[in-house]
């Protein structure tokens, strides 16, 4: 299927961009005039893969991160989030919840909040080249709430 | 956006702002602890009145904070958490670890 629009965008991996990361999506994501509460949905999932890409691809090094968004028709978006670092050797382990490489500050808790805030989520990873997350959500058609 | 400290009865508040993902976690836990590690107190109270986001990153800071409270024998309590934190709080089953004050908390209990 053909994307109604399409949205790219990437930044290096400084933890001071998440939030740039999370807000352009958001800012795409809104011409589907989507709840308040489905845009925290998608705003924490991508802050969520972001953060893994600071956090773990790029461990110690500085990279690109690129997110690539694009919207269908049924108010169904689709957000890619890649980057080229570490990748992940064994990707269910990585996906089960409070499972973390990175100590006591990390909860563990990526991969379970992005399936549980979003519809879908597929993650394909090599390692030494990359992973890439693309996580969908359909944004429900709200009827006219003022009549 | 950050962090704002109260301590009085040997209670420390830390009033949380903004948005909290991994990169502000990282200098608010660094205020709390430097001065939670000094004054040792019974209770830390994490109030997040005024947290307009908050990713995995904040589950995070309050597990450490639990750790580092067990050190001495203090606890965590968890305030004022907004509505649209609930969600990801839930999914991370935090009422296990510390416990949840529902409500609000008077600008005089601080």
């Amino acid at each position: 299927m053909k994307p109604i629009n399409e949205m790219e965008v990437s930044f290096l991996s400084r933890s001071s961009n998440e939030a740039f990361g999370r807000a352009a999506v958001a800012a795409f994501a809104a011409q589907l005039d989507p709840t308040l509460d489905e845009l925290c949905d998608i705003k924490t999932a991508v802050s969520e893969a972001v953060t893994n890409c600071i956090v773990h691809a790029y461990k110690n090094t500085i990279g690109k991160i690129y997110i690539s968004c694009k919207i269908y028709s049924g108010g169904r978006i689709s957000v890619k989030i890649r980057d080229r670092g570490c990748g992940i050797e064994d990707i269910g382990q990585a996906m089960q919840p409070l499972f973390t490489t990175s100590g006591d500050e990390r909860a563990g808790l990526g991969f379970a909040v992005m399936e549980n805030f979003m519809d879908s989520l597929r993650v394909a990873s090599k390692p030494g080249r990359g992973t890439s997350v693309t996580m969908q959500k359909i944004i429900k058609r709200r009827e006219n709430e003022n009549g | 956006m950050g962090v704002r400290l109260i301590l009085k009865d040997n209670c420390l508040t830390a009033v949380l702002s903004g948005e909290i993902d991994h990169h502000a976690a990282s200098r608010i836990r660094c205020e709390i602890d430097e001065t939670a590690s000094k004054v040792k107190p019974e209770k830390l109270v994490i109030d997040f009145s005024n947290v307009q986001f908050m990713d995995s990153s904040g589950i995070g800071l309050i597990m450490g904070r639990c750790k580092l409270m067990d050190i001495w024998g203090g606890r965590v309590e968890v305030a004022n958490m907004p509505p649209k934190i609930e969600k990801i709080v839930s999914l991370a089953g935090i009422g296990k670890l510390c416990s949840i004050r529902e409500g609000k908390i008077n600008e005089a209990d601080k």
